[in-house]
């Protein structure tokens, strides 16, 4: 920049010699040096302005997107938080009331192919023949060298399968995890457990979902992640449950009998301890059900649970409710003499007693227990009347679906006369005419001895007694007891004593009805056993079912509920006991000169 | 004394720069071990779910029982009866503990011949 001079000489020289005044030169110039100057003092301002506005822009702009990230973007925790909290995604174990194992998760994997990375199918489907021997051979070639892009091979395989497949060596075969579900104790409590299989299946997992029994009622519960892995714990024993399964399967085999059920229960609590229905079966490898082709009876299948689905006239057990009550309504006490002179005619129908006894003019409502009159039963009915025997069947549970958690339960829908006559009531004071589960018949003994609370039956493991509405006093339920402990002591159910454990209880024979309709066969029967023990201070109550049981050591075949259920009872009992603890006591004696007495 | 201040104060900016760079290398690797610690439980976890199963299937009561009837001479295992409840007054007091005898008096009955000593 060349610096113009305030007084340059040659044009003062000039102006001089014109007579102009030089000092105009000198402001001129001055005033545009200072012009200059402005000029380039805005510059500087400007260029500061643009900088400052740059850096302001930057800086809004920078805020501005990082708002918009974080608003378009999902909402996640801070990495350390959130690697700290850990999900579980396995269904939930199930385990019995000590905490063993009933039902488990087992990591298996899962073999399937893409067919086009396959290198040699033939060769292929060769190895893996000789690995699965139940695989379709030519079905899985034409798949793996068809048009198709995926194939499922195996759905699980075990570790040396894995192995054995990854041994052959084709790039094509192709392993997934998959989850299985395993019950290590195989068949035992398999009606209970049910059986889980494959819902929605992916390459990289598949949905477990429960089938049938406690893993599919309660299915919501165990794939809940929010429990964080707690397991499901059950009121069954599995010791006693084995042991239970074990005698049962005994008796079953020596009576010949198609089917066995039994129930134990609490009579507190209404925790079913063990549930047994055999013929059992592995719920690992869950049978199909009985399709109509097979044109079986479905209760024949051993997926059917005896004891909570099979509704069945359980006969003479149903008794003591009918004493129960016509003691409750004060109509009759214990030793009160009810006339059993038979046969009882009612219209063209006539009552008579078992292979036709006959048990005098009079017995006491404790001897018609003992001796299971049915004529007894059906006059005490009589007094009682239809409605409120109905009414007293209704609160005891006998015409509703037991609540018991297992899917199967509410198809254990009870059979009763839709027009309860007066005829009904006397059949079914002593238990005909209405069919009802095994389990009814537990939970009805239970509230009815517990000192006479409804309990409701129950898989889950209480804290506590869970007892309902009052059902009958405490004293009709104590002396409920001391009848059920006569029918052992001197009654039909002799065989069921077990020395220290006080059992009393009460047999029940009914003969099958036919299938076809119509009558009911005579040489088939289901006989009952349903018990109480200690009876004077009551823990347990235990029903014992067989279907088509016989004795057949005698001259002629047994079929009656002293022979064949009431000692496998006992059996079961004098095993079980010991296992839930209880220590054989020595009853009380009769209490002499008391009037009334109280259990609690 | 100015530039002191702002070499001190550069010095400062300096060291919690250096400090604060470590400490976010420190968490870093901190939350990787964390990380590694997460998936060495899940494994674990894992192992375990699947030993549990196998103590369970090997301590299932059918096998148990099949065990017990094998080796039935060496160990006689019988299910639990009744009869084998005891009472705490079934069980004796123990007995007075013998005191040693430092000085015993040699006795010998006399013998059928009349032969014997007597001390």
């Amino acid at each position: 920049m060349t610096r113009i001079p305030l007084r340059p000489l040659a044009r003062i020289l000039g102006a001089r010699e014109a007579g102009e005044n030089p000092d105009l030169i000198e402001q001129e110039n001055i005033r545009q040096r200072h012009e200059v100057m402005r000029d380039k003092a805005r510059d500087m301002a400007e260029g500061r302005l643009l900088v400052l506005a740059l850096v302001f822009l930057t800086g809004f702009v920078m805020i501005g997107a990082r708002m918009t990230t974080l608003a378009v973007s999902e909402p996640s925790e801070p990495r350390a938080a959130a690697s700290a909290s850990r999900i579980v995604g396995q269904r939930a174990d199930i385990v019995d009331r000590e905490g063993r194992v009933l039902a488990t998760n087992f990591d298996t994997h899962s073999l399937y192919a893409h067919p086009r990375d396959l290198i040699d199918p033939a060769g292929s489907v060769a190895a893996l023949l000789g690995i699965f021997p139940d695989l379709d051979g030519d079905q899985l070639l034409k798949d793996l060298t068809g048009k198709r892009k995926f194939v499922w091979v195996k759905r699980r395989i075990s570790p040396e399968q894995k192995q054995a497949v990854h041994d052959i060596g084709d790039p094509g075969l192709l392993f997934g995890p998959r989850e299985m579900r395993l019950y290590p104790n195989g068949p035992l409590a398999a009606h209970i457990l049910g059986g889980a299989s494959y819902g929605k299946e992916g390459v990289h997992s598949a949905e477990v979902i429960g089938v049938a029994g406690v893993e599919k009622h309660f299915d919501d519960w165990l794939r809940d992640p929010a429990n964080d892995g707690a397991p499901l714990a059950l009121s069954i024993d599995l010791s006693v449950q084995a042991a239970s399964e074990r005698v049962l399967n005994g008796g079953m085999k020596l009576f010949n009998a198609k089917g066995a059920a039994s129930v134990l229960m609490d009579v507190h609590t209404g925790e079913v301890i063990s549930l047994v229905s055999l013929p059992d079966f592995d719920p690992n490898e869950r049978p199909r059900p009985l399709t109509a082709e097979h044109k079986g009876d479905q209760s024949d299948s051993p997926l059917f649970n005896r004891a909570v689905q099979g509704v069945y006239e359980l006969g003479s057990a149903f008794k003591i409710f009918t004493a129960a009550q016509a003691m409750e309504l004060g109509l009759v006490n214990a030793d009160t003499q009810v006339n059993t002179q038979g046969p009882l005619r009612w219209g063209r129908f006539k009552i008579g007693e078992f292979q036709g006894k006959n048990y005098g003019p009079t017995l006491s409502v404790s001897k018609i227990i003992e001796k299971s009159s049915n004529i007894g039963t059906a006059r005490l009915a009589q007094q009682i009347g239809n409605t409120r025997q109905k009414e007293f069947m209704d609160a005891l549970g006998f015409l509703t679906p037991t609540t018991l958690e297992v899917s199967e339960a509410k198809t254990g829908r009870p059979l009763f006369p839709s027009n309860w006559s007066e005829l009904s009531a006397m059949t079914i004071s002593y238990g005909h005419g209405i069919s009802t589960s095994p389990l009814h018949l537990a939970a009805g003994y239970a509230s009815l001895l517990n000192g006479g609370f409804k309990v409701e039956p129950t898989l889950l493991k209480q804290r506590g007694p869970r007892m309902g509405a009052r059902i009958v006093s405490s004293d009709v339920s104590a002396s409920a007891r001391q009848m059920l402990r006569g029918v052992v002591t001197e009654g039909t159910a002799s065989f069921g004593d077990v020395k220290g454990y006080a059992v009393g209880g009460k047999t029940g024979t009914a003969d099958k009805p036919r299938t076809n309709g119509g009558g009911y066969y005579d040489d088939r029967t289901i006989t009952t056993f349903a018990s109480v023990f200690p009876a004077h201070s009551p823990r347990y109550v235990l029903v014992v079912t067989f279907d088509e049981a016989v004795e057949t050591s005698g001259t002629e075949p047994r079929r009656s509920a002293g022979w064949t259920a009431v000692p496998v009872a006992a059996e079961l009992i004098r095993r079980v006991a010991p296992l839930l603890g209880l220590r054989p006591t020595i009853e009380p004696a009769d209490p002499q000169g008391i009037v009334l007495t109280s259990s609690d | 004394m100015r530039a002191l201040l702002v070499m001190s104060l550069g010095a400062i900016v300096i060291a919690l720069a250096v400090w604060a760079y470590a400490e976010n290398y420190r968490t870093q690797a901190s939350i990787d071990r964390v990380e590694r610690l997460h998936r060495d439980i899940a494994a674990a976890q894992a192992r375990m779910a699947v030993l549990k199963a196998e103590w369970a299937y090997l301590n299932r009561p059918d096998r148990l029982l099949d065990l017990a009837e094998l080796n039935f001479l060496t160990l006689e295992l019988l299910p639990l009866a009744p009869e084998q409840f005891g009472m705490i007054e079934q069980i004796p007091y123990p007995r007075p503990e013998r005191l040693l005898v430092t000085d015993p008096i040699e006795l010998m009955a006399p013998s059928e011949t009349g032969e014997g000593e007597y001390p």
